[in-house]
């Protein structure tokens, strides 16, 4: 197992855990309320920790 | 015949040509038929993935969402992603085993892990239980969508009886293969259908996102924030997490991940498709905006929020091709859950141990795909406002199949067949006692702090379903034969 394949947990939780961290209108961002924003952050989050696992995996064929 | 009508009828006669066309002399033998030979590559794959998962449920449903409930709505965005995750270990693995098992069906990987054909029976009838609602839903929205964009010129039922016509045809001739075409004008379509709307009326209404939202607010206070009590913070996090281990557990999701050429192609999607959900927030723009232009859509009337709206501010060419992009959401997982349906009936329950090669178990598949279209037919002209209820049964009921799926990917499995069969039933059962009863954490503990109140249900059938299995394995015996 190899450390760097635990990153995509930090966009998991902060999308499962929403409602705790972010229930808020404020700050708006681009004009989206908090909540809708901080999801459509980790989304994104999300598509490049998967990235960034995808590019290290692809180096290390062993596994 | 209205210019609407006219869009929306060549659009559908274009995917069912397509549909048909892409059998192109292929001989058509099961594996062949239901999953594409696994041959197709990343691109493909994606395209029959995403076709299955954005369907008339996040047309409709999530503008629906959006327009009656606010903030809860922001579930569909994340579970989406979660599910993504996991599938970027979980998908190849599944890929893996069903090529070197040569499997055709979602049963068939329980078959062979566990080496139980009682256990894949009764997965696959309740998978075939799971996904006629789900088929009854997309039957519904079709009906819906043609009869309000074509400005009542057509009625929902006979919308549906041509739907249903044309999507039995192209899959009893094409299979999976017509699935993976249609999903490429329905993805091209919708892609373009939803950004437009999602940016155009918000700032032709309202003037922008800021001003929407601060309308939207003053209006509803508290509509863009997740409530403290029901659904509130607990109940988002449990549904996030069912939905998203629910995802790949429906019988015709789970299916096309065997159609792939390589196990590579899930890992590429998992990073693009995260990106691709983000459709569904231009959605959810639609909905929001049309909650202050056309109000008082009450209860399931909601989902009607993004067609209404369409109507009331386009030109009726506009709305038919909003509209036929609502036909595709519906047609594309509406022929993907008749094949899965008629491969895991023939399969699993009727012919329950015949080789794949077998050609009657082809014939016999195709030939049940008019039978469940019916089925789906008899249900959804019944009426009846309880849809909502079956698909949330529905979800409830795929997610069951996670423990015995995701045990049996261990390196030593702990549930033995015997110890599945009775998790899986006896989850079932909670499912349908707590679905059919209505009850939910709140009545079943009426004591506990509203943070558990507010729990999914859905997660007191998977512990129930985790701990039979578990104690029942124990009982008989810790590891069967040896399974590869």
């Amino acid at each position: 197992m190899k450390l760097y394949r635990a990153l995509p947990a930090v966009p998991a939780v902060a999308l499962i855990g929403a409602g705790w961290f972010a229930n808020r209108l404020e700050p708006s961002v681009l004009g989206l309320p908090f909540l809708l924003a901080w999801i459509v952050a980790w989304v994104l989050g999300t598509s490049l920790s998967m990235w960034i696992v995808y590019r290290l995996d692809r180096r290390q064929p062993d596994s | 015949m209205n210019a609407a009508l006219a869009v929306i009828g060549a659009t559908f006669a274009v995917a069912l040509l397509l549909g048909i066309r892409a059998r192109s002399g292929r001989q058509m033998n099961l594996a062949e038929w239901a999953v594409g030979g696994r041959r197709f590559g990343a691109i493909l794959v994606f395209l029959l993935l995403v076709g299955e998962i954005y369907t008339t449920f996040t047309f409709l449903g999530a503008s629906g969402w959006a327009y009656g409930r606010g903030a809860p709505a922001f579930y569909i965005l994340c579970y989406g992603a979660v599910a993504y995750i996991m599938s970027y270990w979980l998908a190849p693995a599944i890929w893996r085993y069903a090529r070197d098992h040569d499997l055709v069906s979602q049963p068939d990987f329980f078959v062979q892990k566990y080496r139980s054909r009682a256990l894949g029976t009764l997965v696959a009838l309740v998978g075939v239980v799971a996904l006629i609602p789900y088929l009854v839903l997309q039957l519904k929205g079709l009906g819906i969508i043609v009869s309000e964009a074509s400005f009542g010129a057509v009625s929902p039922t006979m919308a549906i009886w041509i739907g249903v016509a044309g999507v039995v045809g192209y899959v009893m001739i094409s299979g999976i293969h017509g699935s993976a075409w249609t999903a490429v004008i329905k993805d091209i379509l919708i892609l373009g259908v939803a950004i437009f709307l999602g940016l155009y009326l918000p700032a032709k209404l309202h003037g922008g996102f800021g001003p929407m939202f601060a309308r939207i607010e003053a209006a509803a206070p508290g509509f863009l924030t997740l409530p403290a009590r029901g659904q509130s913070a607990s109940w988002f996090a449990s549904t996030v997490l069912l939905t998203a281990l629910g995802f790949y557990l429906w019988p015709h999701t789970f299916g096309s991940i065997y159609s792939a050429k390589s196990g590579d192609a899930f890992r590429k999607n998992a990073v693009v498709m995260p990106l691709y959900q983000l459709v569904m927030l231009f959605v959810f723009f639609v909905g929001f905006a049309a909650k202050l232009a056309v109000p008082g859509l009450e209860g399931t009337d909601a989902d009607l929020a993004l067609l209404r709206v369409s109507v009331a501010t386009f030109d009726p060419w506009l709305v038919g091709l909003i509209g036929a992009a609502g036909v595709l959401t519906a047609l594309v997982p509406g022929s993907m859950i008749l094949m899965a349906a008629g491969t895991i009936v023939a399969k699993n329950v009727w012919r329950s141990g015949r080789s794949p090669a077998d050609p009657a178990v082809a014939r016999l598949a195709k030939l049940l795909v008019p039978v469940v279209a019916a089925v789906a037919l008899w249900f959804t002209l019944r009426g009846g406002d309880s849809i909502v209820a079956l698909l949330l049964m529905g979800y409830s009921l795929v997610t069951q199949l996670a423990p015995a799926l995701l045990f049996s990917l261990l390196p030593r499995n702990p549930l033995t067949a015997t110890g599945a069969i009775a998790g899986l039933l006896a989850g079932v059962a909670t499912v349908a006692a707590v679905t059919l009863g209505g009850s939910n954490f709140a009545t079943l503990m009426p004591w506990a702090p509203s943070a558990i109140q507010d729990l999914n249900v859905g997660f007191a059938a998977l512990l129930i379903n985790v701990t039979v299995a578990w104690l029942v394995s124990l009982g008989t015996g810790s590891r069967g034969p040896d399974y590869s």
